[in-house]
């Protein structure tokens, strides 16, 4: 019981870049058990897909031929029988947004401990330690877990993909899934979004956070965008209080962005934040709080009260 | 139908801390309803006033100081709260998922809710596993990071609701009931408790029970993580700071993005 497990991730006809993060996951692991890795691709074009993950350091790839897109109840199903045919020490999944619909009916299912949304793990011989953030990604913390078999759920970007060609075997694995025990149906999905504007062709983003406070404050950074000749965007608490539409949202929910110059405003720069924003070329930041992470990738950084910035830079501009 | 709605108080910690072995010194902390937790109770609040929900009962596992927290669901609406403690959870650093499962499993058995809301996660511990857990556990039906629950569907027995997928895409799915939805922040505009509310929440009713009350034991809790380490993240910042005041600041940021061609007419 050495082995590594993994589970892809897909959507709607492509595997999704945690998925080659999960093999470069996978691999660190199996390296430190001495055991095989071992990929698990669940519905779609399991044939493409199967190809696809042929690479480096897997040793093989089980691929299950069952409906299109993901549905939690197959997913629960078939990673639990996956699970006891491949006995791992360790199952790894994503901790997408999909990862999240059944990660934990995995482990409640197998009576597994989970820990999830790691993004960094070791092995001490029985002992697997996980570093994980808590408070919102004020700390991070290293937790032990003692136990034959542990479920684990990593988060996205915190592994490079791997990319290289391999030499795995690919195996279809016949599951048997009880289609009663199937009681949620996908009808659809739906862009959502839309509207007057698109942030992701602006050559040129003023982006307001938390740090704004109240919704009366967004003309001020409505006028720096205008006399900047910018697009306005935000980060998520702002659209969730309902202060801006959800096509102004830059994130993993939201859009992804890289224009030439992204001012960030009162942002801390949440990972999901941050996942949206990453590739513009130049990043500003103007946040009190010397420690917000948003400092961890701008390029130019302003510690000082938004309030005093922002209108001294407006008038610079008129 | 009956809703009944995890929520537990989660601690925010202030800007400057002190880290003490593996957590926060006391001082730093403030106890808050979990954000994610509010935007089920609103939801819940919702159900009851569109005449769906005959009564909401908000769960929560926490000591006596959460009591305070759990009257805001109470005072937004909720009609009462169960609360579990008990002195084996006392020491627990970090309650592992498989024991709030344990714990929230045999208080829906006896509340047998048609709908439980939840928080996709919590601020905290930030585990987002603990509503499939259970509704896996109950053999209720679910779906995670829910953002739009259509209201009238669920009469049908069948909850129309759209998940929030990465990329500004949502799936929409039907979900059999009774089933647990695990609520995404954004979903409805939490409202403020009115003061009315909050007298009223004075006399709801806080039921306190113990393990043994819902014949438990502790080792249904034993936990099997440990937390071994807490730090500060490293900071990686290789900024460029502009400093000596915020017009000085802004005076030089200005020259950087009229460098760069920005605000240029």
């Amino acid at each position: 019981m050495s082995d590594v497990l993994a589970i892809a991730d897909h959507r709607r006809g492509e595997l999704r870049d945690i998925s080659f993060e999960l093999v470069t996951a996978g691999r660190e692991l199996a390296n430190e058990t001495g055991g095989d890795l071992h990929v698990a691709v669940i519905s779609g074009d399991t044939e493409r897909f199967g190809e696809q993950l042929k690479l480096d350091g897997v040793d093989t790839v089980h691929t299950v031929n069952h409906g299109e897109e993901f549905n939690h109840g197959v997913y629960a199903q078939t990673v639990t029988q996956l699970f006891d045919a491949v006995a791992p020490q360790f199952l790894l999944m994503p901790n997408s947004v999909n990862g999240l619909d059944y990660a934990p009916a995995v482990a409640n299912r197998l009576d597994l401990t989970y820990v999830s949304d790691v993004v960094d793990i070791g092995v001490d011989g029985s002992t697997l330690t996980a570093t994980r953030e808590m408070y919102g990604g004020k700390v991070e913390t290293t937790t032990a877990v003692e136990a034959d078999q542990v479920a684990v759920s990593i988060r996205g970007a915190e592994w490079p993909a791997t990319e290289d060609t391999g030499d795995a075997t690919v195996e279809a694995f016949e599951a048997d899934v009880d289609e009663s025990a199937v009681r949620s149906t996908v009808t659809g999905f739906e862009e959502v979004g839309g509207g007057d504007v698109d942030i992701s062709e602006a050559d040129v983003l003023v982006s307001v956070g938390r740090g704004i406070e109240e919704e009366e404050n967004l003309d001020l950074v409505r006028d720096l965008a205008d006399a900047l000749d910018a697009t306005l965007s935000s980060s998520r608490p702002i659209v969730d209080a309902g202060w801006l539409p959800k096509n102004r949202q830059v994130g993993q929910s939201g859009k992804v962005v890289t224009p030439d110059v992204y001012i960030a405003i009162g942002i801390s720069g949440a990972v999901q934040h941050v996942a949206g924003m990453k590739g513009s070329d130049t990043i500003v930041a103007i946040n009190t709080d010397p420690n917000a992470p948003i400092y961890d990738i701008a390029d130019y950084g302003i510690v000082e009260d938004l309030f005093d910035v922002v209108p001294a830079l407006i008038e610079e501009f008129q | 139908m009956k809703v009944l709605v995890t929520v537990k108080e989660v601690a925010a910690v202030e800007d400057e801390f002190q880290i003490a072995g593996t957590s926060i010194d006391e001082t730093y902390l403030e106890y808050d309803l979990n954000e994610w937790d509010d935007y089920a109770v609103e939801e819940a609040v919702q159900l009851q006033e569109a005449g769906i929900a005959d009564e909401v009962v908000a769960v929560t596992i926490g000591p006596e100081r959460s009591e305070e927290t759990i009257r805001m669901a109470l005072a937004k609406g909720a009609d009462r709260a169960v609360r579990i403690w008990d002195d084996a959870l006392e020491g627990a650093d970090l309650l592992d998922v498989g024991a709030k499962t344990a714990i929230l499993e045999k208080v829906v058995e006896e509340e047998d809710p048609d709908i439980v809301l939840s928080g996709v996660q919590a601020d905290d511990d930030g585990f987002g596993a603990t509503g499939v857990s259970l509704a896996d556990a109950l053999g209720y039906e679910w779906a995670a990071v829910v953002n739009h629950l259509d209201q009238d569907s669920v009469e049908s027995g069948t909850a129309s609701v759209r998940r929030e997928l990465e990329g500004g895409v949502e799936e929409l799915t039907d979900v059999e009931l009774p089933a647990v939805l695990t609520i995404q922040t954004g979903i409805n505009e939490p409202r403020y408790a009115s003061l009315r509310g909050i007298r009223q929440a004075q006399r709801k009713e806080i039921a306190p029970k113990t393990l043994g009350d819902l014949g438990l034991d502790a080792a249904a809790v034993e936990n099997e993580l440990e937390l071994t380490d807490m730090y500060e993240p490293e900071t990686e910042s290789d900024a460029t700071y502009f400093e000596g005041g915020p017009d000085e600041a802004a005076g030089q940021l200005a020259d950087l993005l009229r460098e760069k061609g920005v605000g240029a007419q």
